[in-house]
């Protein structure tokens, strides 16, 4: 059926797709083991840029589909990751499991989503940037404050000792063995944000072939003729902007319980500016270009490091320009270049280019 | 001519722009299944007119009754919701998006499925989803482009353009289809192909209102005709009172010679 | 970056209310300057030049250079100053003019986001490249101005801060006569009101636009050599939070508008500082004066979503 409807081709392109599948699966379950030779460092490594993935896609939600500007995502993160933290710590002691929080989490992430969206979206999309931007402050400046006079958030030393997600017996903290094969704690994370991230693809999908991505996108082309066709388009915009902020939740429970810990220093402007950067490069509304981008520019500062470190004491003998901020140097440069010279990313959709050829005229 | 009952009424509509006055209290009744048309020369006021009805605009002064239910201003959706759809004067289409996916849009306000829906793509969403696209097609054959159906449509041509956006407004299901000067820029074997749509869309049992510079499809296509300059409605009647007016034909001789 | 820590306040006190008034009389000053930048730019283009916070951290940085360069040399400090403050301004021109140049002209036509993610884009280059410069640490001003301190019914203020605002008072007229009685300023108003009839009346567009980067740096730089003076220190993460406040006194102005732009950030100021004042007491000390940033934004949302056109702007009807 839907023989009108253009399936988009997803990932990999091809005759059998299912072969393709088959092998990207196969390189998705060697990554931890083969990256696990290097270190569990790279495994971490791995697993950061899988919660990037996530974060992307979810952001790619709001830019990409319904073209709305998030300059505040990480706030929606730090609700998220302030959530499992303070429910699931020796802090407050509560312990309470994640299944509870994670979705507790989504919730008040999405709630702060619609607070803030529904009084900005009716506005040019421009304002909306500016004020997340400011919620994004607001919430850095709550987690470094609200110590005193009750220690909420315990202020810039963040929280520490947050349980990893469990399940009866089963800590995804500890290494353990099944069939044979032993898995560290970062392996075990692994697997589950792939399946998040797995998750987030097929929602990303669906959402674009549907109803709903069709609204958005009408939007995109022309409000007004959009509204005329009966589209209530601050509802659909907001819902846009609550679902990425409920994506932004979850990455955040997920987030705090790998770590173990967290402090206002992971949620900065910055990371807000990374993760749009990750849409915006690899292509906004395009998955494919989405989840490239995260790859990139999270395997950039550990190319760095371990790139140009060496290289510049091999050159100069010393550290010239220090890795993280040649890493923000190469991060402005790249927005503004890449918007010069391909807007619609490195790896865009047919759609999107046709688009801003058409904007181009 | 029998009594019709009433579809719409609007009751003194006004609305300025800064010392403007671009609608002084204009008052004018549509009846349910006739061809209505809004006539005037340029800048009397006929798409702020229609901008307000549709919610574009808000209107300072007066209101409308729309099948008996009053309009609130300032809600385009909530105007298409109640059943009043439009094109625009300077076509409004989702350029980037095909022919088919224009008029799927439409119908975006009949159907229902959520981000649930969407996601866990259920039977039912699957069903609505099937049943968009075919009253998409059933609408495209309607207007008569079903041939380009997957094509952009700002590949489309000026009158298939027009005709989509026929086929757009339609897929909302109005009761009243309002059309702003949708014979603007066409020839005359164009204008008359739309002239035979129209009249279907009337036969078909949506009530049209008309807003048009072509006063001849005007007159053999309307049962009534309002005639709107500076902002005031000067005659509304049959277009063979219309014609003879003294007031209209002094507006338009005048209009032109200025 | 800089906070302003000094504005803590001691106790409810009519002394604290005069006293919040005169330091938020100062630093509204400085948003003002500020907030013409964003409105000039937003009201000829449409764009949030997210970058021009950064223009007047670079404006601070080059008159502390040029400070600490002349700072030994026997001339005398305020003629320093002076050309701290002139050097500071011709270079903010230059930046103000390039970044029109280079980032945001050749996408004069492109879709709404893409200018915003390169002002974005500019923003983090020029930080990370005054980071580069001036490093990463927090700078002090060498003091080049015997402070003196006034002592106004239990308020005390000093002639830094009258020099500030006085400077800002100047500055501003000085923009009105360009603004209403210049060839350039004529041309630049009616770009404003509609760029195609102006470009077809025969005004040069790309001038206009560089015209109101230059004129906004030029500001924009002032209100940085004033920043570095008032609080004696610099970073080069600066620019940021003032950037985003001094927008946020141009949207509660109503953003395009200049003379909203200069109540905007006197109110902002006067709103803040007083906000400072009392929010201990508002709240039980439950929130203390490191809360004083949030202020802004709070006064943003509010307007937005009560008054979006700002205090002074006009309402215009949306062009269908």
């Amino acid at each position: 059926m839907n023989g009108h409807l253009k399936r988009r081709p997803v990932l990999i392109p091809g005759q059998r797709p299912w072969l393709g599948f088959l092998l990207l699966a196969a390189v998705l379950v060697a990554v931890p083991f083969v990256a696990a030779l290097g270190g569990q460092a790279w495994v971490r490594i791995a697993n950061f840029s899988i919660l990037y993935i996530f974060l992307a896609l979810g952001l790619n939600i709001v830019v990409g589909y319904a073209g709305l500007l998030d300059l505040g995502y990480v706030a929606f993160y730090a609700v998220g990751a302030y959530t499992y933290a303070l429910l699931a710590s020796p802090h407050f002691g509560i312990h309470l499991p994640f299944w509870v929080i994670l979705p507790l989490g989504a919730g008040l992430a999405c709630i702060f989503g619609v607070l803030l969206g529904a009084p900005t979206l009716k506005l040019r999309g421009d304002y909306l940037a500016i004020v997340t931007l400011g919620f994004g402050e607001i919430v850095r400046i709550f987690m470094n404050n609200l110590n005193a006079p009750i220690n909420v958030t315990n202020g810039a030393q963040g929280i520490t000792l947050i349980d990893p997600i469990r399940i009866g017996d089963f800590s995804f903290a500890q290494t353990s063995t099944f069939l044979g094969v032993s898995f560290s704690g970062p392996q075990k994370y692994y697997f589950l944000l792939v399946a998040l991230a797995l998750l987030v693809i097929v929602v990303n999908m669906r959402l674009q072939d549907s109803r709903i991505g069709r609204a958005w996108q009408a939007i995109r082309e022309d409000e007004v003729a959009a509204k005329a066709c009966g589209i209530n388009t601050r509802n659909i915009k907001l819902l846009a902007f609550a679902m990425g902020a409920s994506f932004g939740g979850i990455a955040g429970g997920v987030f705090s319980a790998m770590q173990g810990f967290v402090s206002p220093e992971s949620f900065s402007l910055m990371e807000s500016i990374t993760i749009l950067a990750m849409v915006v490069l690899g292509g906004m509304g395009h998955i494919p270009g989405v989840i490239l981008g995260a790859v990139l520019l999270t395997g950039l500062p550990e190319a760095l490091r371990y790139g140009i470190e060496p290289l510049q004491r091999g050159l100069f003998g010393r550290m010239i320009i220090d890795p993280e901020s040649l890493r923000m140097l190469i991060f402005g440069l790249a927005l503004v270049l890449v918007m010069r010279f391909r807007p619609a990313g490195l790896w865009p959709s047919s759609q999107r280019r046709r688009e801003l050829a058409e904007s181009a005229d | 001519m029998s009594e019709k009952p009433l579809l719409l009424e609007a009751h003194e509509v006004a609305k300025h722009f800064g010392g403007v006055k671009a609608l002084h209290d204009v008052s004018l009744t549509i009846r349910r299944g006739e061809i209505y048309g809004l006539i005037g020369p340029n800048g009397a006021g006929k798409t702020t007119f229609f901008n307000c009805l549709t919610g574009l605009y808000k209107n300072e002064g007066g209101y409308f009754i729309f099948d008996g239910v009053k309009l609130e201003a300032d809600a385009p959706h909530k105007a298409a919701a109640v059943g009043i759809a439009r094109t625009f004067q300077n076509i409004r289409l989702f350029g980037n998006m095909t022919a088919i996916e224009n008029v799927m849009v439409g119908r975006h306000l009949r159907t229902h499925a959520g981000v649930f829906g969407a996601i866990s793509r259920n039977p039912a969403t699957r069903a609505e989803e099937g049943a968009i696209v075919r009253r998409a097609e059933e609408l495209l054959h309607y207007v008569g482009i079903h041939e380009r159906a997957h094509d952009y449509a700002k590949h489309l041509s000026y009158g298939d353009q027009r005709r989509l956006e026929i086929a757009r407004a339609l897929a909302t299901e109005p009761k009243l289809l309002a059309l702003d000067e949708p014979a603007a820029g066409m020839n005359g074997t164009e204008t008359e192909a739309l002239r035979v749509l129209v009249e279907g869309i009337c036969r078909d049992g949506v009530t049209v209102l008309l807003i048009e510079h072509d006063v001849k499809l005007v007159m053999g296509l309307c049962e009534r005709v309002a005639v709107l300059d500076y902002g005031e409605k000067i005659c509304e009647d049959v277009p063979a009172v219309v014609q003879k007016d003294s007031r209209v034909i002094e507006a338009y001789l005048g209009g032109s010679v200025a | 970056m800089v906070r302003h820590q000094r504005l803590v306040a001691e106790s409810l006190t009519m002394d604290t209310l005069l006293q919040q008034l005169i330091n938020g009389l100062t630093l509204g000053a400085v948003y003002a300057l500020v907030a013409l930048g964003y409105t000039m730019v937003y009201g000829i283009i449409g764009l949030i030049n997210f970058a021009h916070g950064e223009v007047v951290m670079i404006g601070t940085m080059v008159a502390f250079t040029v400070i600490v360069f002349f700072a030994g040399s026997g001339m005398p400090p305020l003629l320093i100053l002076g050309v701290g403050l002139l050097v500071s301004v011709v270079v903010c021109m230059v930046l103000g003019w390039a970044l029109e140049r280079v980032a945001y002209r050749p996408l004069r036509h492109a879709p709404r986001l893409t200018p915003l993610i390169t002002a974005i884009g500019m923003s983090i280059v020029l930080q990370n490249v005054a980071m580069l410069i001036w490093g990463r640490n927090y700078i002090t001003f060498p003091p080049m101005i015997n402070k003196q301190i006034y002592e106004v019914g239990g308020a005390s203020f000093t002639n830094v801060q009258v020099a500030i605002v006085s400077l800002a008072a100047l500055v501003m007229l000085g923009l009105i006569y360009l603004v209403h009685r210049t060839r350039i300023g004529m041309a630049m108003r009616a770009t404003a009101q509609n760029p195609h009839v102006a470009s077809l009346m025969g005004v040069d567009i790309n001038r206009v636009i560089a015209m109101a980067f230059i004129i906004g740096s030029a500001l924009g730089a002032v209100a940085g050599c004033m920043v570095g003076s008032y609080y004696e220190i610099a970073h080069y993460q600066m620019g940021f939070m003032l950037g985003l406040k001094a927008f946020t006194a141009a949207v509660l102005g109503g953003i395009g508008n200049l003379a909203g732009a200069m109540a905007g950030g006197l109110l902002l100021g006067l709103i803040e500082a007083l906000g400072a004042g009392y929010i201990g007491d508002l709240t039980g000390n439950f929130l203390g004066s490191h809360y004083q940033d949030i202020f802004a934004f709070i006064v943003l949302i509010i307007v937005l979503m009560f008054r979006p056109s700002g205090l002074f702007g006009e309402r215009t009807g949306d062009r269908a």
